[in-house]
């Protein structure tokens, strides 16, 4: 178990390092660099200026050298001006560079200066992640429970009507995108064009020109409340609750199937209990699996929500990094990503063992 | 003229009849499932006696269920019927008039079903389709938007970029005078173009790319994972390394990372066609090499034939070269279609791997490998036929994920033009406005919506008729 372990973080780290390494490169790319250069200095500089400016900032040089720069193995970039002011990675303007540290990378902590937030990425992508890993929770809190309750009961009679309904609710759900079911739930609880707000506002249950509740999840960011937490929290869990309910159900159907399910109903246990104590139990190591391995589809979905209900967390974090060439807090943001997918993989592969005691590793 | 109503003269009688109907449908819905809950419900059996017992309540509700299904099916058909026969778009309603725009399509279907019911049992897979309803369901939505896509020049109502003055924004059925219809059916986007005709030629626009991109995904997925799976040890540690590098990236970085106008400067995208889209010839040259190996003859005019068409498309898709002119792409096209290429990719790889490593197990590859056969000829005419079946499920389901890959790219207004008609940049165009006016996103949202799901129904019935094989 435990060669298991160190040998599974092995591949893991291997694999940070190169995925951070594509992302180094994919943003540090000349075009990139040159509009870095252009938003940062001005945007009239000749393209000699251009050049000058990425080489004075630390930009120019071999790709891996800048990439063990940003990670703190290689020393930071230093650049003397014909002035005499010395520059580096490591230390503002006018700070003595023989006191500064000679690397500054990701390891020491050194996250970068983020041009979108003008402040350190460290500290703005720390409030976001906070943000962002509420909706999380809710959205476990709600797409959890309800996955396996609708794969459990439509997987304990496989072909009956119930079976056949919330499968095709399944479908329908995987079948929708959050794009689709934001803009659709929206339309449905949210507007006070259409849907069933102006209904209610005309029997008199809500507020008239109010809605059910809320299109923007801005406020949720000081005080969540029912109103503006609930479309965003089901738009997310909506897509995930298909794919475990039927993960869920396929892995029931299969429970139902064995010879102790059938023993102790000939023993007449009623069906019920046949469920809860005997089949339940094993039914649910497999969704566990899916669950976990439903983080990354879970980042793609607060991507989207973030940027439809315009709440500031990390996926909105990620898409203005990227639509405003931050270079830094993009790779911060993928550093995230790339961990927090890893984590889950890892985490996933070693409770499926605890879980299933049939499989042993060396 | 007037603006038009969504039920038209014949909704006045079948509007009611659908509200009570589907206020029944829900009330029995909800019945059956307390009745479930209450353990109300089971079969009828024979009582002790012999006499069969009444119906339980929750058998009740099922057959509540299902006529008020029926009734409220039968209204919402009638109405699109009923609009059909009306002489206008007034006293037709929209709906109705929609009905009418699309008629190539009915046509096309009827037609299809027709012929395919008729030669089922000749067809295959294919024919066996029609044993499923979920998979007839399924294959009639997803052939209704294949035929929009293809006769869509028949079916719009203006042109899809014009913009008409004071028809910003309004609701569904507006007068349009300007417009040769005479009226915007789903209403005016935010530039006062007309919503119905964008959707009809979105789905132009998403047809063109999402198979053709699953497609040459399979391709590389196939091409790599055979291998893979069958020789293992390094080549297939590597390979899957690599697989599992790109499925660990969040989908949307990758995007954000690969499609932007700065690396279309830098010719990724360009490196990346011509790394993936010689997966094909490699397989098909592989594929004729190995069945013909023993008739050269036969095997020189194939592997000819697939080089010389093969690389006069390579040349044109991902060079830009084409000498005579025929194959190209746009870059911004390139971008988008090689990503979500290379995105799908590893996925099929891990699957086809899967499959290749199952089934090298089995007595008639070790059969084949006794007799000599190579080890390309067991992979690609042995393994690759008797791994159709999960492959072609898998095929469905992937277009429906392309097709939803698409859609975020759209949304994220990566790659494509600003104002194409493609479904996922109108949602974007529309969301801005969602609260205010939400029918410019609803169209293509719902529309985007019911092209995945019957892919994903068509799936399930193929997943269901192929394992009965």
């Amino acid at each position: 178990m435990g060669l298991f372990v160190l040998r599974r973080l092995g591949v893991m780290l291997l694999t940070a390092l190169a995925l951070t390494f594509v992302v180094f490169y994919l943003t540090n790319l000349p075009p990139n660099l040159e509009k870095l250069a252009r938003t940062e200095g001005s945007v009239r500089m000749t393209d000699q200026a251009v050049q000058d400016w990425i080489a004075q900032n630390g930009h120019s040089g071999s790709v891996f050298l800048r990439y063990g720069q940003w990670l703190g193995v290689v020393p930071g970039w230093t650049y003397t001006d014909e002035k005499g002011d010395t520059r580096g990675r490591c230390f503002e303007i006018g700070q003595d560079a023989a006191a500064a540290p000679t690397y500054c990378g990701l390891l020491q902590g050194n996250w970068g200066y983020s041009t979108f937030f003008k402040k350190p990425v460290a500290d703005s992508l720390g409030e976001k992640l906070a943000a962002t890993g509420w909706l999380m929770l809710a959205v476990m809190l709600v797409m959890v429970p309800a996955s396996l309750i609708l794969g459990v009961l439509s997987g304990m009679k496989e072909g009956s009507a119930t079976d056949r309904t919330l499968s095709t609710f399944s479908i329908a759900s995987t079948a929708t995108p959050e794009y689709v079911s934001g803009v659709v739930l929206v339309a449905l609880f949210a507007t006070a064009a259409t849907g069933i707000s102006p209904l209610l506002a005309e029997y008199g249950l809500i507020e008239p020109k109010k809605t059910l509740f809320l299109a923007s999840a801005t406020s949720a960011m000081e005080d969540i409340t029912f109103w503006n937490f609930t479309l965003p929290v089901l738009t997310i869990a909506l897509y995930g609750i298909g794919y475990i309910a039927r993960m869920t159900r396929a892995s029931m159907t299969e429970v139902m199937t064995q010879q102790y399910i059938r023993t102790a109903r000939l023993k007449g246990v009623p069906f019920r209990s046949v469920v809860v104590k005997h089949a339940l139990r094993n039914a649910l190591i497999a969704p566990f699996t899916v669950i976990m391995l439903q983080f990354p589809w879970l980042l793609n979905g607060v991507v989207i929500v973030e940027s439809l209900f315009n709440y500031k967390g990390f996926g909105w974090t990620l898409v203005q990094a990227a639509s405003n060439n931050d270079i830094p807090l993009l790779l911060a943001c993928s550093v995230v990503a790339v961990v927090v997918v890893l984590l889950t993989q890892l985490i996933s592969d070693i409770g499926y063992v605890f879980l299933n005691p049939r499989i042993r590793l060396a | 003229m007037d603006t038009l109503t969504w039920t038209g003269t014949a909704g006045t009688i079948l509007l009611p009849v659908l509200q009570v109907a589907a206020l029944a449908l829900l009330l029995a819905l909800v019945a059956k499932l307390l009745f479930a809950l209450a353990g109300l419900d089971g079969p009828r059996l024979p009582g002790p006696d012999g006499a069969t017992t009444a119906r339980s309540p929750g058998e009740m509700a099922s057959i509540a269920i299902r006529y008020c299904f029926f009734a409220a099916l039968a209204a919402v058909f009638f109405m699109l019927a009923a609009g059909a026969v009306m002489p206008t778009p007034v006293e037709a309603g929209i709906m109705g008039a929609m009905a009418v725009r699309f008629w190539p399509v009915w046509a096309a279907l009827v037609v299809t079903y027709v012929v395919s019911i008729r030669f089922r049992r000749k067809l295959g897979l294919y024919g066996k389709l029609f044993d499923s309803t979920v998979g007839m369901i399924g294959f009639a939505i997803v052939m209704f938007w294949v035929f929009t896509a293809i006769f869509a020049d028949v079916i719009v109502t203006q042109d899809a970029f014009a913009q008409l003055t004071g028809l910003k924004n309004k609701p569904p059925g507006i007068a349009a005078p300007d417009s040769p219809y005479g009226w915007y059916l789903l209403g005016g986007d935010h530039l006062a173009r007309d919503v119905f005709s964008r959707m009809v030629l979105g789905a132009r626009e998403v047809l063109k790319i999402a198979p053709a991109a699953t497609l040459f995904a399979f391709m590389v997925g196939i091409t790599l994972g055979l291998p893979a799976g069958y020789f293992g040890g390094k080549l297939d540690t590597l390979i899957s390394f690599l697989a599992n590098l790109v499925l660990a990236f969040p989908v949307i970085l990758l995007f954000y990372l690969l499609v932007t106008p700065e690396i279309m400067a830098t010719g990724i995208p360009i490196v990346l066609a011509a790394i993936l889209f010689i997966f094909p010839i490699i397989f098909l040259c592989v594929l004729w090499n190995s069945r013909f190996y023993t008739d050269p003859m036969k095997r020189n005019i194939y592997v000819g034939i697939t080089l010389v068409i093969g690389l006069w498309a390579y040349s044109g898709l991902a060079f830009n070269m084409d000498p005579l002119g025929v194959w190209s792409m746009q870059p911004n096209m390139l971008n988008v279609f090689v990503s979500v290429v290379f995105v799908n990719s590893p996925g099929v790889f891990r699957i086809v791997r899967g499959l290749v490593m199952d089934i090298k197990a089995r007595d008639y590859v070790a059969a084949g490998q006794t007799r000599g056969e190579g080890p390309w000829y067991i992979m690609l005419w042995e393994i690759l036929p008797n791994a159709r079946g999960p492959l072609i499920v898998d095929f469905c389901l992937r277009i429906g994920y392309t097709t939803i890959l698409l859609g975020t790219l759209g949304f994220f207004g990566l790659g494509v033009s600003p104002d194409s008609p493609d479904w996922g940049s109108t949602i974007d165009d529309g969301r801005k406005l969602l609260n205010l006016f939400p029918h410019p996103a609803l169209a293509p949202a719902l529309a985007l919506m019911s092209l995945v799901l019957g892919l994903n129904l068509l799936a399930d019935g193929l997943r269901e008729e192929s394992l009965k094989d």
